[in-house]
């Protein structure tokens, strides 16, 4: 029986204020059931017309070519693979939370997961956008797959990083989709067997798939999260992991170094974690979610965010240290007159990412700041500000200036295409994820329920008697009940 | 598939459920299933569930993936069209391996996420007769077959001693038909009436 799980009175409940299962259910479907308010459409709105820009900008690209970017000869990867990074790495933090801390049994994910797991996908759809496009003529993308062709039949080189990177982003997305789905299901079916009018009927009668919520299915249910979540976990840690083969293989003073995967996975979840903040922070208070993304929640989250920003600004010394040690004048000009040097072309890049990266998160080291929204939703900005200098960093200040001299390029400053698709992907991001909280529910409805008896508010007060009991009298009488 | 003749009984509280279930099985009732809002851990060890074998079809898919990646590279590179890329071997395993661990992992979720739906029984446009619309929300809907030798009033009454809450006689279809929420057919409805 699950009280048979043992937790302390000392930490705090996951779920707040006086709940049964049905306050439950009703809490989470409110905002479904409730008529969109004005500032969804609002947002909403300015979301389609955000995608509707960068749809204009893509369209420009491709009748006239890539050339309506500025990329030059040098620099052949400017903003848009920067973007691409920069996607692929907020997409990681859904997975970690819904998948790794599944394994590490972390009651507090069930609060998150549902609209984190959302994010990644939606945002790992975004980051697909960004080597597509940049293939140029993209009605050939399809010869990045292997299929029987005409032309030998040629293979794809299976030997080649970005070869790789094709499989990882569509295996990640494919495998996020199906477990944020699959979690989905039960949710869906609780909304179908509330729903009062036609279209809702229909619309989650569709969508739920015929889930009754049978113990044999849960019983597989569990089973199936359980084994997606083991899957899920190398997998999150390999697609960025593969995304920096992308450039450590490569021999780009900058990008040879053996220390990225490492390096990419920790900013990735950075970066992601700071995404989720910036989401839940606004999503819990618009959509009166406190009692269920509750401090705690920020609190532990910020936790996350304060390591994972101190193991990148490890990573950014150990580089400086290796260009040093190694004695290569190229990594050396790579690191310190590209990089460091603030008055080198693109020197303020490099400290705007350390600024944001590592100093600026230090602040939650205090629990005052942890807990404190306004600074949590500033700080999730600033570094994700900081995470795309990042990226920005690592693909322009090493391509613009690298062997020869007589290649240096110009300083690279992108167009207003360059621009506007980044923007449309913020908008087919923003945009999914307004119909997302408006037609799915954001919070894990069957997850709450199972751990409210063991975490809620209520239930964690009535929770004395079993303190002073021990854990181990208190087993064995449970397990006689029954 | 038909319709069959059940008995129901509604819990709100996992305590209560717990031993219910137990006694429903030493009475010798037998269930036709629980109906819960959210996974119970140990309600399938007592209800005498078997384990599923999700997990091992899991490892089927997943070795499936890793084969199909080693062989078609080692195929494709090694015998269809070699390509030498700067003196490398043709063979290249190491640089194989981001591939096919991708495969593996993209064969094992799809093949159990499909297998498991196929298991339980879910598509779109399915649908599936409900004993109780709370059972999505707080309510453990427990449900016992009835056979002809079935005593209803005991049963119902049995059902009720054991804190079972709402006892009442359903006929309910036990398959799956395709079909939408928002449209009742009650094709079935009128049968089970007629048996009645």
């Amino acid at each position: 029986m699950s009280l048979l799980r043992y937790e302390s009175q000392v930490r705090p409940a996951l779920v707040e204020g006086d709940k049964d299962y049905h306050q439950v259910t009703e809490d989470i479907c409110r905002p479904v059931e409730a008529k969109p308010s004005k500032l969804w459409w609002i947002g909403f709105i300015i979301s389609v017309l955000m995608l509707g820009f960068g749809i204009l900008s893509v369209t420009v690209e491709v009748i006239y070519g890539t050339g309506q970017w500025n990329l030059n000869k040098t620099i052949g990867w400017g903003w848009d693979i920067t973007n691409f990074v920069w996607w692929v790495g907020i997409g990681h933090a859904g997975t970690l939370i819904s998948a790794i801390l599944l394994l590490f049994r972390q009651g507090w994910r069930t609060g998150v997961n549902r609209a984190a797991e959302a994010m990644t996908i939606f945002a790992v759809m975004c980051a697909g956008q960004f080597p597509i496009w940049h293939m140029g003529r993209v009605w050939n993308a399809f010869f990045v797959l292997p299929y029987p062709n005409t032309r030998g039949p040629l293979w794809v080189n299976f030997n080649s990083p970005l070869l790789w990177d094709v499989f990882a982003i569509s295996t990640y997305f494919t495998v996020s989709l199906l477990f944020w789905y699959s979690g989905l299901l039960p949710d869906l079916a609780t909304l179908r067997d509330r729903a009062k009018k036609k279209w809702r009927k229909a619309f989650y009668g569709v969508a739920a798939f015929g889930w009754t919520g049978s113990t044999k299915h849960w019983q597989r249910h569990e089973a199936l999260s359980l084994v997606l979540a083991g899957l899920s976990t190398p997998l999150v840690l390999s697609v960025h992991t593969i995304v920096s083969f992308d450039f450590a293989t490569s021999v780009v003073p900058g990008w040879h170094t053996t220390i990225f995967p490492p390096y990419f996975v920790a900013g990735a979840i950075f970066s992601g974690f700071a995404m989720v903040q910036t989401l839940l922070v606004v999503t819990r208070k618009v959509l009166g979610l406190e009692e269920y993304i509750t401090i705690e929640h920020i609190n532990v989250m910020n936790k996350v965010i304060v390591l994972t920003g101190s193991i990148v600004g490890i990573a950014y010394l150990t580089e400086l240290f290796m260009a040093w040690y190694s004695a290569v004048d190229y990594e050396n000009f790579a690191f310190f007159e590209n990089r460091l040097n603030l008055n080198s072309p693109y020197g303020w890049s490099y400290w705007i990412m350390m600024g944001c990266n590592v100093l600026s998160p230090q602040i939650f080291w205090f629990k005052k700041m942890r807990t404190n929204l306004v600074v949590t939703f500033f700080m999730s900005i600033l570094v994700n500000i900081g995470m795309w200098f990042e990226r920005f960093v690592i693909i322009v200040t090493s391509v613009y200036r690298d062997y020869l001299p007589s290649a240096w390029s110009t300083y690279y400053t992108p167009t207003i295409w360059e621009v506007g698709f980044y923007m449309g992907t913020f908008g087919l991001f923003f945009t999914c994820y307004f119909l997302f909280s408006k037609f799915f529910p954001v919070i894990a409805i069957a997850e709450i329920k199972h751990i409210l008896k063991r975490s809620g508010d209520n239930y964690k007060e009535k929770m004395d008697v079993v303190e002073k009991e021990g854990t181990i009298e208190f087993a064995e009488k449970q397990a006689h009940d029954h | 598939m038909a319709v069959q003749k059940f008995i129901t009984g509604n819990f709100y509280d996992e305590a209560v459920l717990f031993p219910a279930v137990k006694k429903v099985r030493r009475g010798g009732y037998k269930i036709h299933e629980v109906f819960t809002p959210f996974p119970i851990h140990g309600l399938d060890k007592a209800m005498g569930l078997r384990d599923t074998s999700l997990h091992t079809a899991g490892f089927i898919y997943a070795i499936t993936g890793t084969a199909t990646a080693v062989g078609f590279i080692t195929w494709a590179l090694t015998v269809d069209w070699q390509i030498n890329f700067g003196g490398k071997p043709f063979f290249a395993l190491p640089a194989w391996i981001p591939i096919t661990f991708e495969l593996t992992v993209l064969f094992a979720a799809v093949g159990m996420v499909l297998t498991f739906c196929y298991l339980c029984q879910l598509a779109p446009f399915v649908r599936k007769d409900h004993f109780n619309l709370r059972s999505t929300d707080d309510t453990f809907v427990l449900v016992l077959e009835c056979t002809d030798k079935t005593n209803d009033a005991e049963a119902m009454s049995f059902l009720q001693s054991i804190g079972g809450q709402d006892v009442q006689v359903q006929y309910k279809e036990t398959g799956w038909w395709l079909g939408r929420y928002d449209k009742d057919t009650k094709r079935f409805e009128r049968k089970a009436e007629a048996a009645h």
